[in-house]
Parts: structure tokens; sequence; C-alpha cells
């Protein structure tokens, strides 16, 4: 890690958001990460975020669980709640949180590792659960905390640094997504924030489970001649035909449907995300034809990146339970728990 | 844009931009990180090689690398450069042995010298080493012209300015003291091989009004005041004194005034504050002592009674926008016993003849070669204020360094104007997986104040110095402020794999990894604002994986290091940037650090 920590220089202009807070308000602790990290990216991406749409600190809830990239949430917004759970259980402490206060607004950090191997159960069911948070998957292929084993998402005929080209199969996020009944699905790549930060934005702003699959390489295990998860790799086969700007409600209410084809899709708080140069048969609401996009292009070997699909009619499970609006913490214990004699008397309406 | 060219000195060399305003190009980040570590001696020796006197200008330079200092612009404050130079001196132990010395065998070559000032000073440093024989001619008993002269002793202290002019005349110039030279002619004809005209700008500017010679005795010319009280022929004046004028001379005469006698001192401008030419900590140190400051009085009339001045008219003025327009509004009389006018200086050369082949040009000054200072006389030289007027020690300094290289070179038959180049060498300062040969975090302590001595005790005597010096907490920790400009942040696209690293930890967002464009269009598109357009943008070549370059503000860069300790590929170094200065003596006198690894 650093020999010292980012100092902070009183620059005079240091341009402030709505709540009068500057970016370095929104970071947190020195990264302790390999340097070139493609988390640290992330976790710059994540601050931008977060402090262009000025959401108050204490109004997030920042989770992960084990690995590299959980160890990211220490890294940004240190007036956020955070909680570092077990070994994939990232989603189930999230859900529960989620349950408690529906308030915050929760980001989950995850990686390869944590989601696709050992969480991999506890997300398929947080997707499908449609759990309003933001889950980002910081993709790298590689086990790095334990020294650069292949993971679960890395490709056929990829080469780990040491050792034997893959030849399982890799399981592919927004794939499952897809068929797990998902309702945001994004792409993107650590080494690209102007795609990245507008991606996070309208995830936030979204009413249900926005999955976004970072491809964040791994600079000491994975970044490699032969790597698919390489800076190099990406930068080569990386296809950015979907490309989404996040309007925030407050800014630009005039947004009309320009003639060229832009695709606009309103999002649930009220701002809209704006799709552009995007190809002609391409449409981020048909489940099916997303699929098959993607597929074509892992066909030639072509990466995909961008908002790929988006579901605002999505219920949470909020409003699949008609739960009160605020968050039941809120609620007092008398309501939540009315005691025996309301529990007689409900159960005897069953008799 | 171009990538930008980083092995040519000069762009390295002006991202230091202490070192780069300075006229005599001081490593002023390489001695304070000397005295950061307590290496006194050494800081002041390397001061000493482009400066060559770090304690008189440790306590009177005119400063133009602190308003250039980045820390300025980064927390509004400069460092404390110059208090940090008087540091070196006050604090070094006997250094005797490692200051130049002249060889016994002489090279035959005789160079005169006119005038003992600073720049005259400088070239009998950098010649008596090589062997010259040097005859100094001065009009007075004592070294060090103006330093002497018009620079009271509660600023600078005697025993200061005999130590350092006493180091350049030991080494054996032959100085002649009360020789002033009242013909030109007379000393060519005695057959020297080169001479130095170092005379300065001698002459105080006079105050043409009606009344103004008929009390001749209490309205004095600024600096012949100041002169005269130096040699101790005034001893007093009346107890209310007008300055007329509002440069330093002036905060030396009301500063002196009020130490032999006068208790009612008022300095008397012409225009608003803000267009005062006397640096800002002068005027503080005056106004702390009880002068008062005037302004938009414009001077009328010298008011006389019975042949004796009782008073001065003044037009009160108000100006417009700018400053540039003025109207009367108000005439007001200000009784005074005394006035001392501080108007500026001129040069006077009534003793060079116009037949000497030596041209003169507008305002009846010589004609210099401003990169040689050849006159149009062959082997005639000028230097200091008597050059192009009046400037300052630093300047004097300067120029003193660069006409002893084209005396060397003339009187060894070479071409003048064939100047030797400045160098640079780069020293990476890695020591390790983030280690660094220099301190390289951001302190964030204010600038530190000089403490002066009490105002109850400041008067006493008319040479007790008035600034007491940095205590040893206070040098510790301004020079902590130093953001070490010189520890430069040395690029090279062809490691880059655009990971972003060095962007996200940048403190102060000045990098950029964009598409090149030209020069507005990128400054338009940078992490952060560019708004001091008068700092270069660095450009990379094309990066290896997309083609787009790396683009660095050099505006604000506090050279903290954490782009290289981010960075997985060492892209980004930290490199030490050494200016190699010539002198006439080609290399440096004095070896005060030893140059490890340099990168080619």
């Amino acid at each position: 890690m650093p020999s010292i920590t980012k100092p902070l220089i009183p620059l005079a202009p240091l341009a402030k958001n709505e709540l009068g807070l500057t970016i370095r308000d929104y970071e947190g602790a020195m990264s302790t990460l390999c340097a070139g990290c493609g988390h640290d990216s992330v976790t710059a991406a994540i601050t931008h975020a977060f402090w262009e749409l000025s959401t108050p600190p204490h109004m997030i809830a920042k989770l992960s669980g084990i690995g590299c990239s959980s160890k990211t949430p220490t890294y940004f917004v240190r007036g956020a709640h955070g909680f570092n759970s077990a070994h994939g259980r990232m989603a189930t402490i999230a859900t529960g949180a989620y349950a408690a206060n529906r308030e915050l607004t929760y980001l989950g950090i995850s990686g390869d590792g944590d989601s696709l191997s050992i969480g991999l159960g506890h997300m398929a069911h947080a997707i499908r659960r449609n759990v309003k948070m933001v889950y980002v998957i910081e993709n790298n292929g590689v086990y790095g905390l334990t020294k650069g084993q292949l993971s679960a998402s890395a490709d056929i005929g990829s080469r780990p640094k040491k050792g034997e080209a893959n030849v399982i199969a890799p399981i592919d996020p927004i794939m499952l997504g897809l068929s797990l009944g998902a309702t945001f699905l994004a792409r993107s790549f650590s080494g690209d924030k102007e795609q990245l930060i507008p991606i996070l934005k309208a995830a936030v702003a979204h009413n249900g489970l926005a999955l976004i699959d970072v491809i964040s390489p791994c600079v000491t295990f994975n970044d490699h001649e032969g790597s698919t998860k390489s800076y190099r790799f990406m930068r080569e086969h990386e296809v950015k035909e979907v490309v989404a700007d996040f309007v925030p409600l407050r800014r630009e209410i005039h947004a009309s449907i320009p003639a060229d084809g832009t695709r606009v899709v309103p999002m649930h708080d009220g701002s809209i995300v704006r799709f552009r140069s995007v190809p002609e048969d391409y449409d981020p609401r048909d489940r099916s034809r997303v699929e098959e996009y993607i597929r074509e292009h892992q066909a030639r070997g072509e990466v995909v990146t961008g908002l790929l699909y988006v579901d605002e009619s999505g219920q949470t499970p909020h409003q699949m339970g008609h739960t009160p609006a605020t968050g039941l913490n809120k609620v007092a214990f008398s309501d939540l728990c009315p005691g025996s004699a309301a529990l007689e008397a409900l159960q005897e309406d069953f008799r | 844009m171009e990538p930008t060219n980083t092995g040519e000195p000069n762009y390295y060399h002006r991202v230091v931009d202490c070192q780069w305003a300075c006229p005599a190009h001081t490593d002023v980040p390489g001695y304070i990180r000397l005295i950061a570590q307590g290496r006194f001696d050494d800081a002041y020796l390397l001061n000493r090689e482009s400066n060559v006197f770090p304690g008189v200008l440790g306590r009177t330079c005119d400063r133009p690398c602190e308003p250039a200092c980045r820390r300025g612009r980064v927390d509004g404050s400069p460092v404390a450069i110059c208090r940090l130079k008087r540091v070196t001196s006050d604090l070094k132990g006997d250094i005797a042995d490692r200051l130049p010395q002249a060889p016994a065998v002489k090279n035959g070559k005789r160079v005169a010298c006119v005038g003992a000032g600073p720049s005259s000073l400088t070239v009998a440093n950098d010649l008596m080493p090589l062997g010259y024989e040097v005859v100094m001619f001065e009009k007075f008993d004592r070294p060090g012209g103006l330093m002497r002269t018009n620079i009271p002793e509660f600023r600078l202290p005697d025993r200061v300015l005999d130590e350092e002019t006493g180091v350049i005349l030991d080494m054996g110039v032959d100085i002649r003291y009360n020789s002033p030279v009242d013909s030109l002619r007379a000393l060519v004809d005695e057959g020297y091989d080169a001479v130095f005209v170092g005379v300065g700008a001698p002459r105080g500017k006079e105050l043409d009004l009606p009344g103004r010679y008929e009390d001749p005795e209490h309205v004095h010319i600024g600096i012949d005041w100041l002169e005269s009280v130096s040699f101790g022929h005034v001893e007093s004046i009346g107890r209310r004194v007008l300055i007329i004028g509002v440069g330093n001379t002036a905060m030396d005469c009301c500063r002196t005034s009020r130490r032999v006698g006068a208790d009612d001192i008022k300095v008397m401008a012409r225009r608003p504050r803000e267009y005062f030419k006397a640096s800002p900590w002068e005027l503080e140190d005056a106004e702390e002592e009880g002068v008062e400051i005037v302004v938009n009085h414009a001077p009328k009339r010298f008011v006389l009674e019975n042949g004796r001045l009782v008073g001065m008219e003044f037009d009160v003025v108000e100006w417009d926008e700018g400053a540039r327009h003025s109207s009367v509004v108000d005439t007001v009389i200000i009784p005074c016993d005394d006035v001392i006018l501080a108007i500026g200086q001129e040069n006077a050369f009534p003793w060079i003849e116009r037949d000497l082949g030596l041209d003169f040009g507008d305002w009846d000054m010589p004609v210099v070669d401003t990169t040689t200072f050849q006159s149009t006389r062959p082997g005639v030289f000028f230097g200091g204020d008597a050059a192009w007027g009046p400037k300052n020690i630093i300047w004097a300094v300067a120029h003193g360094h660069q006409a002893a290289i084209s005396i060397h070179q003339y009187c060894q038959g070479e071409d003048v104007a064939a100047r030797p180049h400045e160098a640079m060498k780069l020293t990476s300062t890695k020591m390790g997986m983030n280690e660094w040969s220099y301190h390289n975090d951001y302190n964030p302590s204010p600038r530190q104040q000089m403490s002066h001595v009490e105002l109850t005790r400041r008067f006493e005597a008319l040479n007790l110095e008035v600034e007491l010096g940095f205590t040893a907490e206070q040098t510790a920790r301004e020079a902590q402020r130093c953001l070490n400009c010189d520890v430069q942040t040395a690029f090279q696209e062809k490691l880059c794999i655009e990971c972003d690293a060095c962007i996200d930890i940048c403190p102060v967002q000045c990098l950029t990894i964009t598409t090149n464009a030209e020069e507005n269009d990128l400054r338009s598109r940078l992490s952060a604002p560019s708004p001091n357009r008068d700092q270069p943008l660095f450009v990379s070549g094309a990066l290896p994986q997309t083609g787009r370059v790396m683009v660095k503000d050099e505006n604000v860069c506090v050279h903290c290091g954490l782009c290289a300790e981010r960075c997985p590929t060492s892209a980004w170094d930290m490199e030490e940037f050494t200016l190699d200065i010539p002198y006439a003596s080609g290399v440096r006198h004095i070896p005060v650090r030893s140059v490890g690894a340099v990168r080619s």
C-alpha cells in the first residue's frame, strides 16, 4: 500500500455537490490492493457516482463478502454504513438489511469467487426476489487473494499465469441474470469510467436489483498474454454498442425522444436512461433479443459492455409484501410484534 | 499536441517554479531538503554556488521565487524560501576549507572591476579561482556597494556582509578603497585584459517642485541620506518626517528615521496601496514600527517660512479604475521638519568618455548585449544596476555570473557569444517499494511567521537587527512545507497499461488519459479545471493499448509520488532534477551532493 495517505490538499475551488460535499468526502481509507488493481478504478467510479448523485453518505449501506473485491467498501464513502459478511453471504445480509430498512441505498460489492462460486445460490435468490440494491461483481477471472487460481468466470481457453489453459465452462452472470428474471443487467470495464459511472447512477435509480458485472483486471495474477480478463484483452475485444446515459430527474425534464432511434427508458424515480448508438435491432427491454445479441458476440470472442437489459416494471419484495413505505425499523415494536393475544386471534382466523 | 520533450532541461526546470523565477536559478528545493536533514553547511554551499551571498540575500532578497512558489497556488502562502536561506547562513559551521580558493599560480590575465557591489564581487568570485588577477575600485572605504550603503544595519548586520564579501576578497582580490574611477579611458589605458563596470545606479531621482532647493539641509535624497547614516555622517533627523515615494528605499528611509529621532513619520504615496513598489513584508514591518502610510497624495510644493522647511503641500487625488487617471479633490499642507525623497534611482556615467567606441543609447544608457553583458567596446562588460537600471541584488549576482563567463571566454580568445549550455541530471529517488529518497508526504502547516525584536527594545541601537531568524521548530516545519517540485514525475508511455491507478489516486486530479488534441481542446477535457494557462501541460506519446495520451497539468502537482506508488509497471517514476548551471569555471565549485545512478 502507499507510503502515505492521500493528502487533503486545500485547493480553493474543489467542486461541491448539492449537499455541499466535495468528492473527497466520498472517499474512504487508502487501498491496500495491488497497485494497478482494476478494483481501485471501480472504487473511484463509485466515489464519483455517489458524489454526482449527491447521495447522503449516511443513507448508503455498503455490503460485501470475502475476497479482494470485498475489501473495497473500506476504500469509498467513509461516512456510509457497512457490513463485511462471511464468504458468499453478501446477498443474504443485503436482503435482510433491506427487509429491515428499505430507506437506505444498498450497494453490494462482490467478486467472481464470492458470487459465482461459494455465494452463487444466495446471489440467484437475491436476483429472483429483486431486492432493491446495486449488486457489483468485480470480475477478474481468478482467485487473487489465494494467489491466482482460475475462478468460475474464467473463459474456456483462458490461460492462468502458471499451468494449463481452462477447459471448464464459465458462468456468465449476465446470462444467469437473464434466466433468473433480473430487471437490470449491465456489463462494464474498470478501465472505462465514462461508461461505468452512468451505469452505476442508473443502477442506484433502478427499482430492484441492478446487477453490474465489471471486468476488473487482476494486475498481479491475470493481466498476462493469454488471459481473457486483462487490460489489453478488454481493450481489443470490448464492444461498446450499447451506450447509455443517465439523466437524473432534476436536470433535464424535457428529454424528448429523438427521431434517430435513441431509446429512452424512464426509471422508477423519474430520472431516465437514454440509449444512444444502439444497434437498430437491439431493444434493452427485450430479454430474448438481449440474450441472442450477447451470444452472437460471444461466439466471435467479443465482450459486449453497456447497460444491456432494463425492466422497470418489476416489483421489489416490499412492494410484493405490501409493507409500510417507511423502513420496518421505524415501525413501533408493539406494531411489529402485537403480542400473543393478536397471534392467537390470527391463528383463530385460520381454524 | 506534440509529445512533451522532457529531455530539454527547460521543461523540468520550469516545473521548479522557484528556481525558474530566481535570476540566479538557485536550487531551492535542493537546499531546503538539506536543511530538513540538518545539513546546514551543505545547504549554505549549495546556495552560495548560485547566489554567492546567502546570508545577505536571506535577509534582503526581493524574493522573486516566493510569488512563483507552487505552495502559494496550493494553500495561498508560498514557502518562506528567503527565511530558510537565512537559516543556512545562521546555522552553518566552519566551512572555510570548502570555500573557493585562488590558485597560487595565476593565469596572467588582469581584470578591473569598477565598484565593489554584488555584481563586481560575483565576477571576482567566479574568476579568482581560475587564476585571474582582479583589481577592484571602490569609492568608499568598505566593500558591498548598495548592500552596505543603502540597506540599514537593522536589516542587514555588518558582520554578515563582512563575512560574505570577505570570502571573495580574501581570495586575493586587489581591492582599492576610496578610489572612485573618474575616467574609463585612463583605466583602459592601464592595460587590463578586461574591464567590468558594476557601479550600480548611484543617483537618486530629484523632485523638482517649488521650494525644493530653498532649505537643502532639510530635504534629502533617500539613497544619499541612507549612505550618510550608514557611514555615521548623519546621526539625527527632525521629529516629523515625510518620505516621498513608496518603494523599498522609502521603507528603509522611514524605518531609519524612526531610529535617529523621528517619531511622526508619514510615507506619502500618490497611488493606492495595491500599486506600491515596496514589498508587502517591508510595508508591514514599517507599519509595525508606527510609520503611517498615506495614499492618494500627490506632492505639489515645499512650504517654507523664513527660509525654513515647515511642511509640504499635496493634492489629494482620486483614481479611476486601474489607477490610470486621477482627479484632484482637495489640497492639504502637511507640516514636517524634514523631507526624504525616495522616488527612484538613475544611472549616471559622467566618467565614461563618449569617444571610446562604447555606444550609449536611450536615456543615456550604455548599449549592453543582454546575453554576453559586453558593451559595444570589446573587453568592457557591464552588470548589475549599471547595465539596465535598478533591479536588485539577486539580479546583480546573476549578471555577475554571466559577465564572468564572458570575461573568461574573452580573455581566452573565445567567442563571447558562444555560451555554454545548461544541462540536467535526472536521478531516480526510488529506494524500494514505495520508498523514496525524499520526504513525499504533504505537510499542512501554515507558513511560519518570523519573530521580531520587541518594539520596546527595537530602537535602542541603529544596528540592532529586527528579525530574529527562525527557531529550530519553525525551520523544520517550514522546510516540510516545500513540495519538492524538483522531484519530477517522469513518465514512460511504453510501460503504461492505462489502468487509471495514477488518475484515481492523484490528490489534485492533475492527470488525465484522453485522446490527443490541440491545447485548448485538451485543457477543456482534463480531470480538473485548468485555470492557469501559464503552467504547461505534459503530454505523453501515444499509449500502447489505446493510442490515447497521458496528460498532466503541471499547475498544482504536489509531487507526493502517489502516482508512482500506485503504478503497477513503474511507468511513473519520481526523479530528482538537478540543473547544471554553467559558470566561468565550467563546473560546480564545490561538490555538495553525491549523485547516484543517472538514468540515461
